[in-house]
């Protein structure tokens, strides 16, 4: 029977000829990551299952992102648990403060993730490396321990959805916009259960951390994994990060889909989500002027160079506006020094931006930067549920850099070019 | 499996962040997590619930982060079982491994908030005693099955690396 590329990899991961939606396989993973807030708990349940040491001390990965710099002595303890977990179990693959940034940046930054790989992590935004055309998906920590201790987990093989993305999008818009198109027309279970499949000509004008976008964000779809076919565009951003070989699979022909979803890049609009679901995406222009307390740019799904760059871009050689803060936080230590390196960091400072170090900050509400009662926020991050970035009366808009950038300037929602 | 309860009812896509905010994932405890269960919804639910108590929600329950900690949250509470039109996956199988019963059944349109709800999942039933209403409900496959059964996955890790 033909397979999708999701069925492929998991297929071959449980050494079966094929596989077809519904059926539960037990598939080994290429790589086990969790990060300060939720392996601590993966650990314990790691040890609980009687396991004495990880089912490969290479395909583990630990990083302090969530609640480092501690906020408070609570989060400093649980981070202290997990470095103490790390040397117990002699890991290789630790990322302290300072040294990596926001998980879902550095896994596929430093080449943790290849083409056809199985990847968890004790996030929901795992989702994030099936830009890199690998099967990757969250999940919670009792499993995170279990995957750390067998080298395997079950896993029900998902129906498909395909996403055709055709044409070549205009200026201004990127994949936070495609994403939020996905999410407007499909909301936050369009695709519970299902696997979101990327194909089609528009694809070659998404670089790499486009894609990393729209991966990561598929999850609010209710996704459980995203995935894009491997281009040259994949193998020219592997080339000097990945040492291991793969292979590279590709969907049959011929394989079934439960839906399909058309795009036409060319006709994509910058979008906004307005509080308090993913979903409630409207076009920038149709709320404009709605005034805004603070501007954030950073996180997993809009933390790295091009996202950098692109508020930049709109930043340079304007201020931001006096009733409005913006916080801008590089998601890994290589985007901060890049973007130190093009200019970008005199640029926000300039402009009279905050630069917070790289980790979760503000977006799950951690630190640096929640939101009082009242307050407006325009985000590049993943989700504006109530509450989120603090107060259970703030409001949060998730956008594009661009967008972000201009509002910023701005003091108010704005177009990117009306900054 | 056997349940009975009373319930308390939400809408649909309660989300992770509302059954348990982020910045009380600092313990596992929970007994500690409970305090704030639902904070983001209803501020009365963590002390109003106690044992025995059941979750009635409409689609996509637990949608958003893969936090655990909101089904510690809920079973700190006392509640072993959640009835919803339908589950976010991670959120569903966090519950198996929790000891929390996810029940997707198609009409809690029909169920309202103080209900007393029976449900026996190996005869398919569920009855809400309050409204003298029987309907039937789906049951998991062999896996979910087996697995529940197991008391989710760590106890089941526990047979493989035996078996090894």
């Amino acid at each position: 029977m033909p397979m999708t590329l999701t069925q492929k990899i998991l297929a071959k991961a449980s050494d079966k000829v094929e596989v077809v939606p519904g059926d539960i396989v037990e598939a080994r993973v290429d790589l086990v990551m969790g990060h300060d807030v939720l392996m601590p708990l993966a650990f314990e349940a790691f040890e609980e299952t009687g396991a004495t040491k990880l089912f490969d001390v290479n395909k583990v990965v630990a990083v302090q992102d969530h609640f480092v710099p501690a906020p408070d002595v609570k989060s400093a303890e649980q981070s202290k648990r997990l470095k103490e977990y790390v040397k117990k179990y002699s890991m290789v693959n630790y990322f302290e403060l300072g040294r990596g940034g926001v998980c879902h940046t550095i896994i596929p930054e430093k080449g943790f993730v290849v083409p056809g790989d199985v990847a968890v992590g004790s996030d929901s935004h795992t989702t994030t490396y099936g830009a890199l055309g690998a099967f990757a998906t969250g999940l919670g920590s009792s499993e995170i321990g279990v995957s750390m201790a067998l080298g395997k987990m079950w896993f029900r093989v998902p129906e498909a959805i395909k996403v055709v993305l055709n044409g070549k999008p205009g200026r201004y818009i990127g994949g936070k916009d495609v994403i939020l198109e996905i999410l407007r027309r499909i909301g936050t279970d369009g695709a519970r259960y299902c696997s979101l499949e990327f194909v089609g000509d528009g694809i070659k004008y998404l670089d790499i951390d486009d894609r990393l976008t729209i991966c990561n964000m598929a999850v609010e779809t209710g996704a459980k994994n995203a995935i894009f076919e491997v281009d040259s565009i994949t193998n020219e951003y592997l080339q000097n990060r990945v040492k291991k070989d793969f292979d590279v699979l590709k969907a049959d022909d011929t394989a079934e889909y439960k839906g399909e979803i058309e795009i036409d890049l060319s006709k994509v609009v910058p979008l906004i989500a307005a509080p308090h679901s993913p979903d409630n995406v409207k076009e920038v222009h149709e709320i404009k002027g709605v005034k805004v307390d603070q501007v954030y740019i950073g996180s997993c799904t809009n933390g790295r160079i091009k996202d950098l760059r692109e508020a930049a871009e709109i930043l340079k050689g304007k201020k931001v506006n006096e009733n409005t803060r913006l916080i801008v936080v590089p998601s890994s230590q290589e985007v901060y020094k890049q973007a130190l390196q093009e200019g970008l960091i005199d640029t926000f400072l300039e402009a009279g931006a905050a630069i917070g170090p790289p980790t979760c900050g503000a977006c799950c509400g951690g630190h640096m930067g929640l939101l009082a009662s009242g307050e407006v926020c325009v985000s590049t991050t993943n989700r504006n549920f109530i509450g989120r970035m603090g107060s259970k009366e703030s409001y949060v808009y998730l956008t594009s850099p661009y967008v972000a950038a201009a509002t910023a300037v701005a003091g108010k929602i704005v177009l990117p070019e009306e900054a | 499996m056997i349940f009975k309860g009373r319930t308390f009812t939400f809408g649909d896509n309660i989300d992770t962040d509302v059954i348990i905010p982020t910045k009380y994932l600092v313990t596992n405890s929970p007994d500690e997590l409970k305090a704030h269960c639902m904070e983001g919804i209803d501020t009365e639910f963590a002390r109003d619930v106690c044992g025995n108590d059941i979750i009635v929600a409409g689609e996509n329950f637990g949608c958003g982060s893969s936090r655990e900690h909101a089904v510690l949250a809920i079973s700190g509470c006392g509640v072993r079982l959640i009835i919803a039109k339908s589950f976010a996956r991670i959120f569903f199988r966090n519950c198996l491994n929790r000891g929390i019963y996810p029940l997707e059944f198609k009409h809690t349109d029909q169920i309202d908030r103080g209900n007393i709800i029976f449900v026996d999942t190996d005869r398919g039933i569920l009855k809400n005693e309050t409204k003298n209403e029987e309907y039937e409900i789906p049951k998991f496959d062999a896996f979910i099955t087996e697995l529940i059964e197991l008391g989710g996955i760590i106890p089941y890790a526990r047979k493989q690396l035996n078996i090894r």
